[in-house]
């Protein structure tokens, strides 16, 4: 506590990212902590463990004993299912997705930060109405617009209306980022002759980076994960993405819970290697985004 | 106040034209605004899903009014937002606090918090499934055995255990949240509040929980809100039941729709739908003040 009376004395709004480290240790903190990491990893160790279990070991086993005759079979026979095509149609559609969201997002916060006037406060308050709008709740028109279109069953309908929900919470962020990035800079660099784009180009983008790498990995994250617009927009195994697979191997396995549980880490490997990358700048851009 | 900077930044002679924000409102309105009218147009009409709507006119509304299949669902939405509200909100607050502190094992820790916010509720779903078969899963043997229930097949449990389940893949993020919250929250108060002979739970009441205000209202939004939207979990999990034990309103309106193919009085749930979300994050900005939310990050510390 005492390392930090240094700054005491600073105006209250620069201190940011401070530990709120109090006089005496926070007991209830610290219990809640421990209570919620058992209910937490309990479920996680109990996936690891099953999905190398033999069959015979799932219905013989103690659940909660490392197995004794480890295997990485379970692993294999979801490999040897399809899994690379899954795999590779849900990289097709998160990526795809993610630019199209960074992008159109982007120039929308931008315009919304820098040029503060009646037409783009409206464009911002559409943007946070999204916010509530239950994604649920436009699936039948989606359907119906994705198949009048000649898009169902293809992976595009799972990209467009993926981008479109996903553009909210960035817009959002990336709003509250590029706000504070100081007016001076922007007119200092128009006054010495570069054109609004260069100046986008050359000063915003580089600044707000931390930015737009959150709101990459979160809205990729979600179009990783959606569900629904997979279930209702395709239909053939060729655009089957990960989420929807592992219900198609819950049918193909039904006994085999091990190679199911093999299915859940595999398809979610991707996302955990991604999140030990990027984990400190999600933090920091979560806390930007939703501010205080 | 952000206010001041807005002007600040209105009163330059530059700026981009508005014009760079249309691929994203383009976006939004072909895909979130126009279905919004179009499930109120559907919503009048007779439709299987295949061939064109037929109109219909008050018919939908009618049967939902008088059936009460909906207004169990409705009344089941109400109380799963209430509960996930009302688990998650402390354990968030106080696991995000807790989490705000420094030390090199609570990094340690957030990682392993932090997981289920990762995967797919589709692995949860199926996960959880398999976890709590009262046969085969995590209470069948090793001394848990009084743990060892028919979970997903028991209605008066089954609902607790979707709650559950909610609350498992969702309290990382609001506890992300109040992390970041608690971690802007200016120490020199704690000091003074120390000074002043303020104890741990008078400081938390005191000094944390009014500067956490703005935190409080987004994470309460989105937990309510989100009762709205919560689907796949439930879906894989349940499908609705036991019975109609665990039917929202989301997945009636599916159920309705894609599975007994009656798309117009699915449109019309959609519609009620999107009007509770509505009601729902307009009451409370309006109740917090909340509507000046793009102020908050200046907020006053």
């Amino acid at each position: 506590m005492t390392a930090h009376t240094a700054h005491g004395h600073g105006p209250a709004k620069i201190i940011r990212s401070r530990p709120t480290t109090a006089a005496r240790p926070n007991v209830l903190g610290g219990a809640a902590a421990f209570v919620w990491l058992l209910i937490v990893s309990v479920p996680l160790y109990w996936i690891l463990i099953t999905s190398l279990r033999t069959q015979q070991g799932f219905f013989g086993e103690s659940p909660l004993a490392f197995p004794t005759d480890p295997t990485l079979d379970n692993y294999r026979t979801v490999l040897a299912n399809d899994f690379g095509r899954y795999l590779s149609n849900s990289f097709i559609v998160t990526i795809s997705a993610v630019v199209l969201v960074v992008a159109s997002g982007y120039l929308c916060a931008y315009t919304v930060a820098r040029s503060p006037n009646k037409k783009t406060r409206t464009m911002f308050n559409v943007m946070l109405l999204g916010l509530a709008i239950p994604l649920q709740a436009t699936i039948i028109p989606i359907y119906l617009m994705i198949v009048k279109a000649g898009l169902y069953d293809n992976l595009l309908a799972i990209i467009l209306p993926s981008v479109a929900f996903a553009l909210p919470i960035t817009v959002l962020i990336l709003v509250n980022f590029l706000r504070d990035i100081p007016v001076q800079l922007y007119e200092a660099m128009r006054i010495d002759g570069a054109s609004e784009w260069e100046v986008m180009v050359k000063l915003a983008i580089p600044l707000s980076r931390p930015a737009i790498v959150t709101v990459a990995i979160y809205s990729g994250l979600n179009i990783w994960n959606g569900f629904l617009f997979p279930l209702v927009l395709t239909q053939s195994p060729e655009t089957r993405v990960l989420p929807l697979a592992l219900t198609s191997y819950q049918g193909m396995f039904t006994i085999n819970v091990p190679a199911i549980i093999a299915a859940v880490v595999l398809s979610s490997l991707p996302v955990i290697a991604l999140y030990i990358l990027g984990r400190r700048q999600l933090l920091a851009g979560m806390t930007a985004g939703f501010g205080k | 106040m952000t206010t001041t900077r807005t002007r600040g930044a209105g009163a330059t002679s530059f700026g981009p034209s508005a014009l760079l924000g249309i691929p994203a409102m383009a976006f939004f309105a072909v895909f979130a605004i126009l279905p919004l009218g179009v499930a109120l147009y559907l919503s009048f009409t007779q439709w299987s899903g295949l061939g064109s709507p037929e109109w219909v006119g008050l018919e939908n509304w009618r049967t939902l009014l008088t059936d009460s299949s909906t207004a169990h669902s409705l009344m089941l939405t109400i109380q799963l937002m209430v509960l996930t509200w009302l688990v998650q909100t402390p354990i968030s607050l106080l696991l995000g606090v807790f989490l705000a502190g420094r030390q090199r094992y609570r990094e340690i820790l957030a990682v392993v918090y932090f997981v289920p916010l990762l995967l797919s509720s589709a692995s949860i779903a199926i996960a959880y499934r398999n976890l709590l078969d009262p046969n085969f899963g995590v209470f069948s043997g090793g001394g848990l055995g009084w743990l060892n229930q028919n979970w997903l097949g028991d209605p008066s449990l089954t609902f607790y255990v979707v709650a559950f389940i909610i609350a498992w893949q969702f309290v990382p993020f609001h506890t992300l949240l109040y992390q970041g919250g608690a971690r802007q929250i200016p120490q020199t108060l704690y000091e003074a509040a120390a000074i002043d002979g303020a104890g741990r739970a008078r400081q938390f009441r005191s000094i944390t929980l009014p500067q956490l205000r703005y935190t409080i209202v987004t994470s309460s939004t989105l937990i309510l809100v989100g009762a709205l939207t919560y689907f796949d979990v439930i879906f894989i999990l349940t499908q609705g039941g036991p019975g109609d034990a665990t039917r929202i309103l989301p997945l009636d309106m599916y159920l309705t729709g894609f599975v007994a193919n009656k798309m117009g009085l699915a449109s019309a749930i959609a519609v009620v739908l999107v009007v509770l979300g509505m009601v729902l994050s307009l009451t409370i900005s309006k109740a917090s003040g909340f509507s000046k939310m793009e102020s908050q990050l200046d907020g006053e510390a």
